[in-house]
């Protein structure tokens, strides 16, 4: 036991500067599942759809910032294409979510130059190493920083946006899309920009973890979704009674626990092959406590 | 000027379960018309409504506002002039935005859609003020989220997000149907009252026959996919509820009701 203990301890500011790097993700899927109501697959897609793009990005010489970028420009890409599926062709959610992130596979594989691997070499510049600010932080923790300030930044941006009127019809959208009707607007061109965003921060979630890790693999999706999810109502759930405390902030602590929650059965002596069970068990944990929990409530008014 | 002409409208075409319920239908509603829709179940009232504000598209036939052919408008651009206001009073509120957030969203209807703040504090004393005409204390609840309303609140403040905007059409789908005989009332008269300030044109589906005779300037039933009852003006002034009740049960008893 203080053998585990000591592992998960000296795993401590890996888990924590992956936990930050996930909770883009998280605050990417918390747009679509808990603000838009839509259940979006694409992400299993969309986060190695980042890594790729990033990752191979920075092997060809490209600085961090326009990986970055790109990466975001490909994941609101997958997010619109999701979004015309479902809208203009009125394919279910779901469905369009799996067409997407199937086709993305095959995407991504190409953008890897078909191979499986993308290891970024030690010497070049990326988000969190050889570069400027890097050199200007303490050693051992720049990750660290870069990797929370990415994500209180981004998490700052989106508690803004969702006070303004796009924001405000976002939300509103997913409340009641009626309500968007009577406003005269399209509520489908509203779902879509939601994709769109959430999906540009998930894959900006990939390559922000392919340069942490020096490494993409195309597998790397697989169960990025449920990952996701599980963050977002674990935060969501744990913190229920708190009203005052924004989503997005639940959003990212949810993926914090989430990763501690991983490290830790890492620590206990599991393998790594073992951590999609370990986190199917522990999203159908969370979801059967909340929904105990919702039972004795009262129901919504 | 609202129309319905020659619409066709066919339940489950190809079916086996196919029905057809308006074949020829027609539907003239002048300007500043409040027209009470009854009918029994499975009428065709609220599928009227449906038409008009495009939920729902004709196998034939055109939907007219104004001199404009509007059938193939989608239902969004068809509301920016009508406002809608529905049986449940979830339907037209967000249950988790604030009232003052669903006044703003209302408010910002005919604006861009930009990064601009979603609510504008100047305008919070305009929004109690309008909310305070409903008198039903929404004046006091700005922060409050409106799912936390009772269902006559909600549906008030439905409204005063309707006609925030200066909307020309007014549709009532049996919007005091879910709520308590007193808060029916007090819905009831809001609505004449909204309807006369703002001169709008109303058409009002109601199972509540004492409304239907007693506010608008036209009564119509429908029956089938028909119309067996149309008066307007002064021989609607005339009609009162005994004659209303009579036709509808003569009609139930016909159905063996």
């Amino acid at each position: 036991m203080t053998l585990a203990l000591q592992s998960f301890q000296n795993a401590l500011p890996s888990t924590l500067e992956q936990g930050f790097i996930y909770a883009l993700m998280a605050l990417g899927v918390l747009m679509t599942y808990h603000i838009l109501d839509f259940p979006d697959l694409t992400v299993d897609g969309s986060f190695p759809l980042g890594g790729a793009v990033g990752s191979s990005l920075i092997v060809s010489g490209a600085p961090p910032a326009a990986a970055l970028l790109a990466a975001l420009a490909a994941g609101a890409a997958a997010g619109l294409v999701t979004g015309l599926i479902h809208v203009k062709l009125k394919i279910r959610a779901l469905f369009s979510g799996i067409i997407v992130m199937t086709a993305l596979y095959s995407v991504n594989l190409r953008i890897a130059g078909g191979s499986a691997l993308i290891s970024i070499p030690r010497d070049k510049v990326t988000l969190f190493r050889n570069n400027a600010l890097v050199s200007a932080l303490p050693e051992g923790a720049a990750t660290l920083v870069i990797a929370v300030v990415m994500a209180l930044a981004v998490k700052a941006l989106m508690d803004l946006f969702f006070k303004t009127r796009l924001g405000c019809l976002l939300r509103a959208a997913g409340d009641n899309g009626r309500v968007v009707t009577a406003l005269g607007r399209d509520v489908g061109n509203v779902k879509i920009l939601g994709l769109m965003m959430a999906n540009a921060l998930v894959a900006l979630s990939g390559a922000v973890l392919c340069q942490q890790q020096r490494l993409f693999e195309i597998s790397m999706g697989t169960g990025a979704t449920v990952l996701s999810l599980a963050s977002v109502i674990i935060g969501v759930n744990l913190f229920q009674r708190l009203e005052r405390m924004r989503a997005t902030t639940k959003a990212i602590v949810g993926a914090l626990l989430y990763k501690a929650c991983y490290s830790l059965a890492i620590a206990l002596g599991l393998l790594p092959g073992d951590m999609k069970l370990v986190t199917a068990a522990l999203f159908l944990a969370i979801l059967a406590v909340g929904y105990r929990k919702r039972k004795g409530a009262p129901a919504d008014a | 000027m609202l129309e319905l002409k020659e619409i066709r409208l066919v339940y489950n075409p190809g079916t086996a379960r196919e029905k057809c319920l308006f074949d020829g239908f027609g539907l003239r509603v002048p300007d500043g018309q409040f027209v009470s829709i009854v009918g029994s179940n499975g009428s065709g009232k609220t599928s009227l409504l449906n038409l008009i504000c495009g939920t729902i598209l004709p196998q034939g036939g055109h939907v007219r506002m104004d001199d404009r052919d509007i059938t193939a408008w989608p239902e969004h651009r068809r509301l920016r002039r009508i406002g809608r206001i529905h049986q449940n009073p979830a339907a037209g509120t967000c249950a988790g935005m604030t009232l003052l957030e669903n006044m703003s969203l209302a408010d910002s209807k005919f604006k861009r859609m930009n990064l601009m703040p979603g609510t504008d504090r100047r305008k919070v004393q305009g929004y109690r003020e309008q909310l305070r005409q409903m008198g039903l204390g929404l004046e006091d609840m700005l922060h409050q989220r409106a799912g936390s309303l009772s269902g006559g609140q909600r549906q008030a403040l439905a409204m005063a997000m309707c006609v925030l905007t200066p909307i020309e059409f007014l549709i009532l789908d049996e919007h005091t149907a879910a709520l308590d005989p007193k808060t029916a009332d007090t819905i009831m008269e809001l609505t004449d009252r909204l309807v006369r300030e703002r001169r709008l044109t109303a058409l009002m589906v109601t199972h509540n026959l004492r409304y239907a005779t007693s506010f608008g300037n036209r009564l119509v039933m429908m029956h089938q996919g028909g119309v067996v009852l149309d008066r307007a003006g002064a021989k609607k002034a005339a009609t009162r509820l005994e004659d209303v009740l009579g036709l509808f049960t003569d009609i139930s008893v016909e159905l063996g009701n």
